[in-house]
C-alpha cells in the first residue's frame, strides 16, 4: 500500500492508505448492514462477530496471522448457521445465539491475555501487505454483492415465497448474505476488533432507517454514516493516541441517540 | 416431486399429494387437474392446509406425490396478508423496480401493471410499510405481473380489506385472467366468490376433499363434511361461472 510513497512521507503515507483502506470497508458495513437491520437480525449481528473468537485462538497457537484464523471460523460459522437454519427452519437469531454462546466458550479457553483484548477491541498498528490485500478485496466483494444483489435481497425481504417463483434462488441467496455479513466483520478485525465491528455494522443502518423511506436512502444514509463515524472515530484516536475501534463506536452510538430526538412520522 | 411437464396438455397436474409439517399430515392424498386458462379456487376451514397447498405448489415445501406444471409456468404469487413494519424503508417504486430487474421488464410495464390493479402512481412513493390493506394487495398483484406470469396464485387476496375493496379487488383479478389469458389459482373464504369466478373448487377439509364445478362439487353435504357444520349460501342464478 504504501511503497509508491514510503520514500516521501511514509507515515502520513500509511495513514492516508489505512484511512482509505477503513473508508472502504466502512462503505462495506453500511451497505450489508442496510439489509441486516431491515432482516431484523440487528441482535444477531453482535453475537454472529465473535464467532471468531476460536478461529483466532487457533490460529495463535498455530503462529498464524489471527486474521485468517477469525476470517475462516466467521464463514464457517456462517455456514452453519445457514444450514441449521434451513435444516430446523427456527429463526436465525436462535441460532446465531447458540452457536455465539458456544464459540465464546471455546475462544475464551484457547485465547487469553492481551490477545484477547486485540480481537475483541481490535489491535493497533500497521497493516501486513496481505492485510490491506485482504481489506480492499473483501471491501470490493461486499460492496459488489449488495448492489448486484440488492433487488433479490429487496424481494426476499419481503416475502420468501414471493422471491422463489421471482426466479430467486432464495438459499443461496441467504448462504451469500451471511458469507457477506462475515466477511464483513471479519474485515473489520484489525480495525474494531470482532466486539465493536458488529456495532459499525448495525449502527449506521439503524441510524439510516430512523431517516429513510426509500431504498436509496438507506443505502446512501448508512454508507455516508459509517464512513464518517469511520474517519471521526479514526481521527479523535490518533489525537488520544489511542486505538481507534472504541472511538469509531462512540461516535457512531452517539449519532445514533441524537437520531432518537427526531420523531419519525407517524 | 415438482416438474415442467414437456407434453402436459394441463396447467396442472397434481397426484398424492402430501405435506407433513412439524410432524402432522396437514395435507393428505390430494388429486386434481387444472386446464390452461382456467380458474381454481381453494376453500376449507381454518386449518385445512390451504395455503400449505399453495406454498407447496410452487416449490416453498418439502412433499411427496407429484407435482406437475406445464413446461412454460411462469408463476405470480400473491401471499396471504404481509407482515410489513411501518417504518421498512421501501417504497412502492422499489418494490416493482425490484421485480423488474428480475424479471428484466421495462419502466412502461410498471406503469401499466399500476394501471391494470387500478393504483396511481402516487404509490410509487409510499412506503409499503405504510400501506393500506388494499393498496398493498393491488401492489402485490401489480408486482406479479410484471413477471408476465401465465399462472397466479393468490393467497386470500381480498382478507382485511372493506366489502367494496373486495368486490374490486376480485373484479381486477377476473378481468386480468381474462385479459392475458392466465390460469387463476386462489384461495378464498368467500363462497359467493367461488360461484361467481371459478372454474373448479377443490375443498379441503378435516374428513376429505373435493373437486370439480362449484355447482357440482359444493353441494350442502359436501360442504357439511369440509366445515364440519352446515353452511348456508344463496346462488345468484344471474350470475353464470367465468363471466
Amino acid at each position: 500500500m504504501s511503497m509508491i510513497t514510503h520514500h516521501l512521507a511514509p507515515d502520513l503515507a500509511a495513514q492516508l492508505g489505512s484511512l482509505a483502506l477503513s473508508a472502504l470497508m466502512a462503505v462495506a458495513a453500511g451497505l450489508i448492514g442496510s439489509f441486516a437491520v431491515m432482516r431484523r437480525m440487528v441482535l444477531a449481528a453482535d453475537p454472529m462477530s465473535h464467532i471468531a473468537l476460536p478461529g483466532i485462538g487457533i490460529a495463535l497457537i498455530l503462529r498464524l496471522n489471527p486474521l485468517w484464523g477469525a476470517l475462516a471460523l466467521l464463514l464457517l460459522g456462517a455456514v452453519l448457521i445457514w444450514a441449521v437454519e434451513r435444516r430446523m427452519r427456527i429463526a436465525t437469531e436462535a441460532v446465531i445465539g447458540v452457536t455465539f454462546a458456544v464459540a465464546l466458550a471455546v475462544g475464551s479457553i484457547i485465547t487469553s491475555g492481551e490477545e484477547l483484548i486485540d480481537a475483541l477491541l481490535g489491535a493497533p498498528g500497521m497493516l501486513t501487505p496481505w492485510e490491506v490485500v485482504f481489506g480492499v478485496v473483501g471491501s470490493l466483494i461486499v460492496i459488489v454483492f449488495v448492489l448486484r444483489e440488492r433487488n433479490a435481497l429487496v424481494v426476499r425481504l419481503v416475502s420468501p415465497e414471493i422471491a422463489l417463483t421471482s426466479a430467486v434462488n432464495v438459499a443461496r441467496l441467504d448462504l451469500y448474505f451471511l458469507l457477506a455479513f462475515a466477511l464483513t466483520i471479519g474485515l473489520g478485525l484489525r480495525f474494531l476488533g470482532v466486539l465493536l465491528m458488529g456495532s459499525l455494522i448495525i449502527i449506521p443502518a439503524a441510524i439510516a432507517r430512523r431517516f429513510a423511506r426509500s431504498l436509496s436512502t438507506m443505502l446512501t444514509i448508512s454508507v455516508v454514516v459509517a464512513v464518517a463515524c469511520t474517519a471521526a472515530g479514526t481521527y479523535v484516536a490518533s489525537l488520544a493516541g489511542r486505538p481507534s475501534g472504541p472511538f469509531i463506536v462512540m461516535v457512531a452510538g452517539g449519532l445514533f441517540f441524537l437520531s432518537l430526538l427526531r420523531r419519525r412520522e407517524a | 416431486m415438482l416438474e415442467g411437464g414437456g407434453r402436459l396438455r394441463n396447467a396442472l397436474e397434481v397426484e398424492g399429494l402430501a405435506v407433513r409439517l412439524g410432524g402432522a399430515d396437514v395435507l393428505r392424498d390430494v388429486s386434481f387437474s387444472l386446464p390452461q386458462a382456467s380458474c381454481l379456487a381453494i376453500i376449507g376451514p381454518n386449518g385445512s392446509g390451504k395455503t400449505v397447498l399453495l406454498r407447496a405448489l410452487i416449490g416453498a415445501l418439502p412433499h411427496s406425490g407429484r407435482i406437475a406444471w406445464a413446461a412454460d409456468t411462469v408463476f405470480g404469487y400473491v401471499p396471504q396478508k404481509l407482515d410489513i413494519e411501518r417504518d421498512l424503508p421501501l417504497n412502492g417504486r422499489d418494490f416493482l423496480r425490484a421485480r423488474a430487474a428480475l424479471a428484466g421488464s421495462s419502466g412502461a410495464m410498471q406503469s401499466e401493471a399500476l394501471r391494470s390493479v387500478g393504483l396511481a402512481e402516487e404509490v410509487l412513493s409510499t412506503p409499503i410499510g405504510s400501506m393500506s390493506g388494499g393498496q398493498f394487495q393491488r401492489l402485490l398483484i401489480a408486482f406479479a405481473l410484471l413477471g408476465r406470469p401465465n399462472v397466479l396464485l393468490l393467497d386470500e387476496p381480498a382478507a382485511g380489506i372493506d366489502a367494496p375493496g373486495q368486490a374490486q379487488l376480485n373484479e381486477v383479478i377476473h378481468r386480468l385472467q381474462d385479459a392475458r389469458a392466465m390460469t387463476v389459482i386462489l384461495v378464498s373464504h368467500d363462497l359467493s366468490v367461488v360461484y361467481q369466478y371459478a372454474d373448479h373448487v377443490l375443498c379441503l377439509g378435516r374428513h376429505g376433499s373435493c373437486f370439480g364445478p362449484p355447482r357440482s362439487a359444493l353441494t350442502p353435504e359436501m360442504l357439511y363434511q369440509v366445515y364440519g357444520q352446515p353452511l348456508r349460501f344463496h346462488v345468484h342464478d344471474h350470475s353464470s361461472p367465468g363471466s
